[in-house]
């Protein structure tokens, strides 16, 4: 079966309609899909429904998507170094379901992994627990969360081999590996497509079953939010 | 307050840090949020061996890296540029929070907007004026066996942050072990218990404290 396609725009083929779910990963700007975005933004779907922990920033990443207002509704952690997603959501045009980023994370976990719902402490106590069921548990309090079934995934690895084998580089893994379990079909975008056999079978983080599509990204211009550094001494 | 009473007065941010690092242990595996809490790694003694964990997927993190070795796939929350340790590891976001939810962490230090005297913490929006979103906060109040808080005593307009009651939106509820400010340190043995004020700043007196709080707390 083929896996490896073109382009983003092919890799999407069929697979996009206005007021879907994409369960998106990536952390700030380290490890988006940022092909798949740009594609999706061209595409023109709208009233989306993204699952990601945050939105990029103002023009990068999913922040592209918000621009162009493609999207509903933002299920997310942290909203912060993105004016326009901050001011879209205080002018009551954009929805935020606000999830605390463990909690989003095994929503979306637990989505792909057939878990309808799971008891956490977190949140117990705040608004992200209000409407929502609890239950005491060895004298403690949980509430209920539910798991994410997205009807897309959308991730961003370093190297597959071209059955789809794929692994991801060091904090770029982050969201990519849960958001990829929590969607119908999963595309992922690539630096590098490589021969299958060249991956040790031990050192795969994610399976192939998960990636049903994906596309060579490279080459990328990796941004960075805050280059922090120090110096060296004085030899 | 003059600035020479702030300059003589109280801890600074550097100083609150390292306060803070008084509570490590040899063999911690601590998370630090942004702001004084990214602090405390400076601070860190001598000879004791404490791993920092990165909630967006690493263990180990390591100083800033060298201009010539920054790595755009290698950051920590609070997206800043990091490097790494020979015994550093990487993971997902699922099995970071596992780690946190599941009490395997033995510390965390925290900033926060206001401290309810019943240990209610609430750091992640001001409605209708600020929202940034709770990030990973809320887990780690509900799962970190040790929750220390490190904050200004006063807000920017003087008003106390440790109060009888939060008035914004808590991101949780009972939780604050420790609260350190740039004037005291209060402490409580259990969720069941007062804060007691255990400590003064240099400088400053019981009275001070006193007048700044609205909390009720044990001298």
């Amino acid at each position: 079966m083929k896996k490896i396609y073109s382009s983003a725009e092919e890799a999407l083929g069929g697979l996009l309609f206005d007021g879907m779910t994409i369960a998106a990963g990536g952390f700030g700007l380290c490890g988006i899909p940022e092909r798949l975005i740009d594609a999706i933004q061209a595409s023109g779907i709208k009233d989306i429904t993204i699952a990601s922990n945050n939105a990029g920033i103002d023009n990068e990443g999913l922040g592209k998507l918000l621009r162009t207002k493609q999207v509903k509704k933002m299920i997310s952690s942290y909203v912060g170094e993105n004016k326009e997603f901050e001011r879209q959501f205080l002018a009551g045009e954009l929805e935020v379901e606000f999830t605390p980023q463990g909690t989003l994370a095994e929503r979306l976990r637990a989505g792909g992994a057939g878990i309808a719902g799971f008891y956490t402490k977190t949140g117990v106590g705040t608004v992200v627990a209000e409407g929502k069921e609890t239950k005491e548990f060895d004298g403690e309090t949980y509430v209920l969360e539910r798991g994410i079934r997205a009807d897309l995934s959308i991730i961003k690895g370093w190297k597959a081999d071209e059955s789809g084998n794929l692994v991801f580089r060091k904090t770029a893994r982050n969201f990519n590996q849960p958001a990829a379990t929590s969607g119908k079909v999963c595309i992922a975008e690539v630096e590098e497509i490589v021969p299958v056999g060249s991956l040790d079978p031990d050192s795969i983080h994610l399976p192939s079953i998960y990636v049903k599509r994906m596309i060579l990204g490279a080459p990328y211009e990796k941004k960075i939010e805050f280059r922090t550094v120090r110096q060296r001494e004085a030899a | 307050m003059t600035t020479h009473d702030l300059l003589t007065k109280g801890w600074t941010r550097d100083q609150m840090a390292a306060r803070a690092a008084k509570e490590l242990r040899d063999g911690y595996y601590v998370n630090l949020g942004i702001g004084i809490p990214t602090l405390v790694a400076n601070n860190i003694p001598e000879g004791m061996e404490v791993t920092l964990q990165s909630e967006n997927g690493m263990l180990g993190i390591g100083p800033f890296p060298y201009e010539d070795e920054v790595d755009p796939d290698l950051i920590n929350a609070g997206k800043q540029t990091i490097s790494e340790l020979p015994s550093s590891s990487y993971f997902d976001s699922a099995a970071s929070f596992a780690m946190i939810r599941g009490g395997h962490i033995d510390l965390t230090v925290l900033g926060a907007m206001e401290v309810s005297e019943k240990g209610d913490i609430a750091n992640w929006m001001i409605p209708g004026k600020m929202i940034k979103g709770m990030g990973g906060a809320m887990d780690l109040v509900a799962g970190v066996k040790k929750i220390i808080v490190v904050m200004e005593h006063v807000s920017k307009n003087g008003d106390p942050k440790f109060i009888p009651e939060c008035t914004l939106p808590l991101t949780g509820k009972n939780v604050v072990d420790m609260i350190i400010t740039d004037l005291a340190v209060f402490q409580r043995p259990d969720h069941d218990s007062s804060f007691k004020l255990i400590e003064l700043a240099p400088g400053v007196t019981a009275e001070d404290v006193r007048q700044k709080t609205t909390a009720h707390y044990v001298e």
